[in-house]
């Protein structure tokens, strides 16, 4: 997949060259570009002096990076406690089974892409999904056609 | 506009509250997590629309607010017109002009948008009057639904910044940290360390600089405080930091916020820019030669970044791995430099103590647990939202005078408190005065304050393998014991609940409980079994009811359970069929459905949607 890497100067300009900006830097990256590109890696670990293994220890180590693309939909699934006991697990296994993919993964036309959260702190409303950044509240599994069609 | 001296805030104070009180009603749009999630944003669009179109007369667009969390998060969308108090629920777009209409323009209330007493059916105008709130005592959560969220000028109205100016122009460090430790303020991230204990150490650590750091990573499942305050009240946090970092010495800090709260960042970055231009960060404070300048940090999405020593490692662009407890991060913190860290409620409650005083705070609460604590209610309880009660109410009057009781009238069967590292407590337990003391004693403990509860459909078993699961995934990986030994304790159990475990399996797990809590490195593994731990403690017939009799009381677990349509009940709606995503049922309009048992996953979907009560488990 070919991706535009002009953008990346510009990214890595807005952070000062220095160790602790490496977790900011990858969060624009996977902002900009949807996931974190190779050549993105290397080019971060150039331009903050820091090897390339701690930028891919990094980029491993938390849930909000990832080294694969991601689809155009993002539906987080939360698996807090309150939105477990409140049956968020059925919800996750209807979008599952509707899209042929398992949470983490992205469908292979790279529409959507399921993740599992662990609290969005909306516990009030749970189960809780959030598509793309917009939050879906006392989600029933009648509503996961909907929740597919983008809202 | 630069403020230097503390003239110039009581002035602009009193051109702040003369000029609100040009507003004769204020509408205040709940923004919080839960109202949002329900659609608020949009109402507050609509009012904007509507008040543009109508320009009432003597009602400016000013005096519609967009505040922090209200807190009754079950009725949201909730809007509130001041200073009535008058409290509507579960408010829509299309009710907005009629809101307009008759509570603005005129006196009058909607009655269908009021809150139903459901002890006598009858309609409550102000919120004042709802029990819900009644019986709370708001002190971290003071300004969440009573200012715009995004306006520091709000925030200075009702004193802010008052406590900073205090500080700087008549108190030196020491006298903040004696104030602070006599306040008997203790941490409520979860452990409960006294607050001013760690000031003190910090302040008189040699190397230099000292940091001052907000831990805003509200990992535990369940938990919405802080998220709600770094939101609705950014600043009382900024001020409270501020505050630390004068007692302290320190003249950087940094507010680490988790990756699941975008929002927080937003709003806690804005205002870090207000109270910038207001001088209130930067060089020389309140014209005094004391300077601190504050950085907002985003995790990286690891629960782990909760404990100290990662968050930090974090914080330096690192991988957020712990490290061991007997070098205390007050002393060798960030950059191995003297480091306080305290979380977002502890903040929240400085200013107050600053303003009001040591004696005052200390008198609410118990003796050893001053002040108030902050809880998200959530789960199976009638009305989940946000609330903050004084240090010593007991659970019972939490979760039934506060939170009106089980969902449903359902059983009440435990109540969890403290995220993955606390434990479930039972109805005997109901009675307990909630306090940091009280609740470890109980196996369970404070934790930053997610309080969820459960009834009797919720299987305890399947709640331990479930944090397990959890803590399994949010390991680090770098000691053996919290690596693989909940590994293991999340297999075990998850045998259990397989209908595979064997009576001697729980002797078992005790004593590997016990090693993990012994040898883990940091808090995660150290209290990782604790939510075993303490449901096989209160609920160990619950567990042998798994083992021997291959049943879950529950009627949770899957492998245990059946489902199957009762012939007498169906009515061939076909509402399970569609609603089945594995193709399990099949039958025709107008006839019994059958469920195909070796094409059931038990995922419950049909149950859900059946409207006839005709899906039985067993």
């Amino acid at each position: 997949m070919k991706k535009d890497m002009n953008k990346l100067p510009k990214i890595l300009g807005s952070h000062p060259k220095d160790q602790q900006s490496l977790i900011a830097v990858l969060q624009d990256i996977q902002k900009e570009y949807n996931y974190l590109p190779a050549d993105a890696l290397k080019q971060v670990a150039e331009y903050l002096s820091v090897p390339l293994s701690k930028v891919f220890s990094v980029s491993t180590f938390y849930n909000a990076f990832s080294l694969t693309p991601k689809g155009d939909s993002v539906i987080k699934v939360c698996m807090g406690t309150t939105c477990h006991i409140r049956g968020a697990g059925q919800i996750l296994e209807q979008l599952e089974k509707k899209l042929n993919i398992h949470a983490g993964e992205t469908t292979p036309d790279l529409k959507y892409s399921i993740e599992v959260v662990n609290c969005v702190g909306a516990c009030s409303m749970a189960p809780v999904v959030i598509v793309n950044d917009k939050y879906y509240g006392s989600v029933k599994i009648s509503d996961t056609k909907k929740l597919l069609r983008g809202g | 506009m630069r403020i230097d001296k503390p003239a110039q805030l009581t002035k602009l104070r009193k051109e702040l509250v003369a000029s609100e009180k040009n507003h004769t009603k204020k509408i205040m749009v709940c923004c919080g997590p839960g109202c949002l999630a329900n659609g608020s944003a949009e109402i507050v669009e609509e009012f904007r629309k509507v008040i543009k179109k109508k320009r009432i007369k003597g009602f400016k667009v000013e005096a519609l607010k967009e505040t922090g969390c209200h807190g009754f998060c079950a009725l949201g969308p909730l809007v509130v017109i001041e200073p009535s108090g008058t409290f509507y629920t579960k408010v829509k777009p299309k009710d907005v002009e009629e809101i307009i209409d008759k509570s603005i323009r005129k006196d009058e209330t909607i009655e269908r948008l009021l809150y139903d007493d459901p002890s006598n059916g009858k309609k409550i105008e102000s919120y004042h009057d709802i029990p819900f709130y009644a019986r709370q005592k708001r002190i971290a959560l003071r300004n969440l639904g009573h200012i715009d969220q995004y306006k520091i000028d709000e925030y200075i109205a009702v004193d802010g910044y008052s406590a900073l100016s205090k500080v700087l122009t008549k108190m030196k460090p020491d006298q903040v940290i004696s104030e602070v430790s006599r306040s008997g303020l203790r941490g409520r991230g979860g452990a409960g360390f006294p607050a001013g204990r760690k000031w003190a150490t910090c302040a008189k650590a040699d190397d230099t600089p000292h940091y001052v750091i907000c831990n805003g990573d509200e990992g535990d499942p369940g938990a919405f405080m802080d998220r709600s305050i770094m939101e609705g009240d950014p600043h009382s946090v900024i001020e409270g930091m501020i505050i630390a970092a004068y007692a302290v010495g320190a003249h950087e800090g940094y507010i680490y916020v988790r990756e699941e709260y975008p929002l927080a960042v937003d709003n806690l970055k804005l205002a870090i820019q207000q109270a910038t231009e207001y001088g209130f960060l930067g060089e020389n404070i309140f014209g005094s030669d004391f300077s601190f300048t504050l950085n907002v940090s985003r995790g990286g999405g690891a629960f782990v970044c909760g404990e100290s020593s990662a968050l930090m490692k974090s914080v330096a662009g690192k991988v957020g791995e712990p490290r061991a407890k007997y070098v205390r991060s007050v002393l060798k913190g960030l950059y191995d430099k003297p480091t306080v860290l305290n979380n977002v409620e502890t903040y929240a409650n400085v200013p107050v103590i600053i303003d009001k005083g040591h004696k005052w705070f200390s008198s609410i609460g118990t003796s050893k647990s001053t002040g108030t604590k902050a809880f998200s209610l959530v789960g199976k309880v009638s009305n989940t939202g946000l609330i903050e009660v004084p240090m010593g109410t007991t659970l019972r009057e939490i979760i039934y005078d506060i939170g009106g009781g089980i969902l449903n009238d359902r059983p009440f069967k435990a109540v969890q408190t403290g995220g993955p590292s606390g434990g479930c407590l039972p109805e005997s337990k109901l009675d307990l005065p909630v306090d940091f003391d009280t609740l470890t004693e109980a196996y369970s403990m404070m934790g930053s304050g997610g309080m969820i509860i459960m009834d009797d459909e919720t299987c305890v078993v399947d709640v331990a393998k479930y944090f397990l699961a959890f803590l399994v995934d949010e390991s680090c990986g770098k000691c053996v014991p919290c690596r693989e030994g909940l590994f293991q304790l999340h297999k075990m159990v998850k045998n259990i609940t397989d209908g595979n475990g064997k009576e001697e399996d729980l002797e078992k797990m005790e004593r590997l409980s016990d090693v993990i809590i012994k040898s883990s490195l940091c808090g995660l593994g150290k209290s990782g079994p604790n939510p075993f731990i303490s449901t096989v403690r209160y609920f160990r017939d619950e567990y042998l009811t798994h083992i021997k009799d291959k049943k879950c009381p529950a009627k949770v677990c899957r492998e245990l359970i059946r489902f199957d349509i009762i012939d007498d009940k169906c009515d061939g709606c076909m509402a399970c069929l569609s609603a089945c995503a594995f193709d399990a049922i099949t039958g025709k309009k107008n006839e019994v459905h059958v469920i195909d048992q070796e094409k059931c996953t038990k995922c419950g979907a049909c149950k859900t949607v059946c409207t006839r009560d005709a899906i039985k488990v067993s």
